[in-house]
């Protein structure tokens, strides 16, 4: 009886060391993989932040207004942001190769998933990042075109245009990842008619007057309203 | 160049030359020269006519022993302008206290290549000064209403006589006229390149075939070069090369109403670009230059009495309130909050109050050079975000100084360049500081 007991506890501290044995050096490539993953990232870093300085990004972000919205948002100048998404990029990518390394099945479809995933998250942010930089230089633009053509609601304006172009951001990011991009497409639709057609009934309800005498003023230019336009930049002082 | 006709050894014809085969043709035919006088046009048919005689009798009573051609490149005119021009002629010129001309009177009035417009009629200009080996131009402008014949002596006498290469004119002006020029770009010039030129945007100056060469020779041309930048490129580069410049009294400045109502927004955005754009390629050179110098002045300046500027105070604080609180966002960027502070304490004084100070209008501009040096934003926003703040500066301007004679004027415009001299160093400190960093 003591001699079976003995027996079995052999065999399954044998058996345990046996697959600890196995198991150990997969630990070991698992952390040796995260250790020069962190390296790599670090390295990849590096190389990626002198080109993009080369590339003048810090201007390009600053010229565009990028750098004064993530300094109100208090997140660091656009050329470290960068290059910490490429370190994380890389790392997470090694974590996942580390993790694949264990050898355990379902892990291993979840990380293949996962990588399969990984470009499309890359090209959504930078999407992101892009129609950021957009919404602000055309908000902008806009801000500037209409206080200068003197615009009672320039800034309303530029609102306009900013909340548009990341709607339209958001709604490609997310088709990137090919997230519910039935309802994504149809959301989109919704809210984008629902915006015209507000704007419109608001428009053409609302400001009857005044869209009456903004069609007047385009195409029924009376000769006293010409001479007072006239009259008006006429009073304005030649510069040169 | 190659295969045309009739072109000269060593000229600058470029490759994707502004110069039809028409007005090529014409210039042929006329051969070398020592005068070439330039008009520009565009729909000019009111005016034209009266600037070519004055021209024409100008030439003949100054110049009857040169070699003289008056050039027209049109920018497709479609009111006659090019054919009152060939055919404008001085019926008796004993009347006009000349005698005839001893010489053949060439004129070549052709359309040129290229987008319409100052930039591209000035190089057609240039390059035909090369190709008819010029000893001295004229650009004269084709809607002046002032313009004499004196205009051509003036303009024409100190390059071919006294060797100077630039010639850039002086005007007497209308009270409040052209403060852009006055209130800003000149005393830039005057206090950076230590060059007092009055008047930097023309339209109408001399200047010597070698300069006109220098100029076409340029790679200024491909470039996103403006109409009204144009003339301060020339001006600085002509400083910053070592030409010799001088001034010439022309009389009092009158343009056809069409000058007049000039997008202000649009104007400032042009010639306050080219200016800060050329702050950047000269940087070097401005930074070492001393004290300004005035230049020599050619002709008999007088006054004469002339209509004053309307001028309306209708709304100008509600819309100058409006526009910068409106532009805040942007301007935050470009200005030091202590100057911000200044702008936003102006915005709650009356219009009777309402003073926009010498100082803290030199250190907006100053402020605005060195922030476009550094693309603190986009540079085309950047500039879109001056007029509203210029037409502050002009309304106090015209504000404090309504009852002011025209001296008085000239006295305050002095005093402004003063200031523009005495804050070089705060340019100075501002161009090299880092951007984001310390304001």
């Amino acid at each position: 009886m003591k001699g079976v007991v003995l027996q079995n506890l052999n065999q399954t501290l044998g058996r345990f060391y046996g697959m600890l044995l196995q198991f150990l050096p997969h630990v070991l490539a698992m952390l040796i993989i995260f250790l020069a993953g962190w390296v790599v990232a670090i390295i990849v870093k590096i190389i990626a932040r002198r080109l993009m300085a080369l590339a003048r990004v810090n201007s390009l972000s600053e010229g565009t207004g990028l750098t004064q919205i993530l300094k109100k948002a208090d997140l660091p100048a656009p050329l470290d942001l960068l290059s910490q998404l490429v370190f994380w990029v890389v790392w997470v990518a090694f974590l996942l190769l580390g993790l694949d390394a264990l050898n355990v099945t379902e892990l291993h479809v979840q990380i293949s998933r996962l990588f399969q995933v990984l470009p499309e998250i890359f090209v959504a942010l930078i999407i992101l990042f892009l129609g950021l930089l957009a919404a602000n230089f055309f908000s902008r633009a806009a801000l500037l075109a209409a206080v200068n053509a003197n615009l009672p609601s320039a800034r309303v304006v530029s609102g306009f245009v900013r909340f548009l172009i990341i709607l339209l951001t958001i709604a490609m990011a997310l088709e990137q990842l090919a997230l519910a991009r039935r309802t994504v497409l149809i959301t989109f639709t919704i809210a984008f008619g629902a915006i015209m057609l507000s704007l419109a009934i608001a428009f053409g309800v609302g400001g009857r007057n005044v869209a009456q005498a903004m069609l007047e003023r385009m195409f029924l230019p009376t000769r006293a309203k010409k001479e007072e336009e006239e009259k008006e930049k006429a009073e304005e002082i030649p510069p040169l | 160049m190659a295969g045309r006709e009739g072109v000269p050894a060593g000229s600058q014809l470029p490759e994707a030359s502004t110069i039809s085969e028409e007005f090529l043709r014409q210039l042929t035919a006329v051969g070398e020269v020592d005068i070439l006088v330039g008009v520009p046009t565009f729909n000019n048919r009111d005016t034209i006519e009266r600037v070519v005689s004055a021209l024409q009798v100008g030439l003949t009573k100054y110049f009857q022993r040169e070699r003289c051609v008056l050039i027209n490149p049109d920018g497709g005119s479609t009111d006659g302008t090019p054919e009152i021009f060939k055919n404008a002629s001085v019926r008796d010129f004993g009347l006009l206290l000349t005698s005839n001309p001893l010489r053949t009177f060439h004129r070549v009035s052709a359309p040129y290549h290229g987008i319409p417009g100052k930039e591209t009629a000035l190089r057609t200009l240039f390059t035909a000064a090369d190709l008819l080996r010029a000893k001295a131009c004229a650009i004269v402008s084709p809607d002046s209403l002032s313009i004499t014949p004196e205009w051509v002596d003036s303009l024409i006498r100190p390059i071919y006589r006294e060797n100077f290469d630039f010639v850039a004119p002086v005007y007497q002006r209308r009270k409040f006229d052209g403060l852009l020029v006055r209130g800003l770009v000149s005393p830039v010039v005057a206090a950076l390149y230590g060059c007092k030129i009055r008047e930097l945007v023309g339209p109408d100056w001399g200047l010597s075939g070698r300069l006109a060469c220098h100029f076409l020779g340029k790679d200024v041309w491909e470039e996103d070069i403006t109409t009204f930048g144009l003339e301060v490129w020339m001006t600085t580069t002509a400083i910053v090369d070592g030409f010799r410049i001088c001034e010439s009294f022309l009389g009092p400045k009158i343009q056809a109403a069409k000058q007049y109502g000039q997008d202000v927004a649009g104007t400032v955005r042009q010639v306050v670009g080219a200016l800060f754009r050329c702050l950047d390629t000269h940087e070097e050179f401005w930074k070492t230059r001393g004290a300004p110098e005035a230049l020599p002045l050619y002709g008999f300046p007088y006054d004469v009495a002339l209509e004053p500027i309307p001028f309306s105070k209708r709304g100008i604080m509600d819309t100058f309130r409006a526009q910068v609180d409106q532009l805040m966002p942007i301007l935050e960027s470009i200005l030091t909050p202590q100057t911000l502070v200044e702008i936003r304490n102006m915005e709650r004084l009356s219009t009777r109050e309402f003073d926009y100070p010498s100082e803290l209008w030199v250190k907006t501009i100053y402020e605005f050079a060195a922030a476009h040096h550094r693309s603190v934003i986009n540079r085309d926003h950047l500039l879109q975000a001056l007029p509203p703040l210029y037409r502050g500066w002009v309304s106090s301007f015209v504000f404090r100084n309504q009852k002011a004679d025209a001296a008085n004027i000239d006295q305050k415009l002095e005093a402004l360049g003063h200031d523009f001299e005495n804050l070089k160093s705060y340019l100075i400190d501002r161009w090299s500081a880092e951007a984001g960093g310390e304001r």
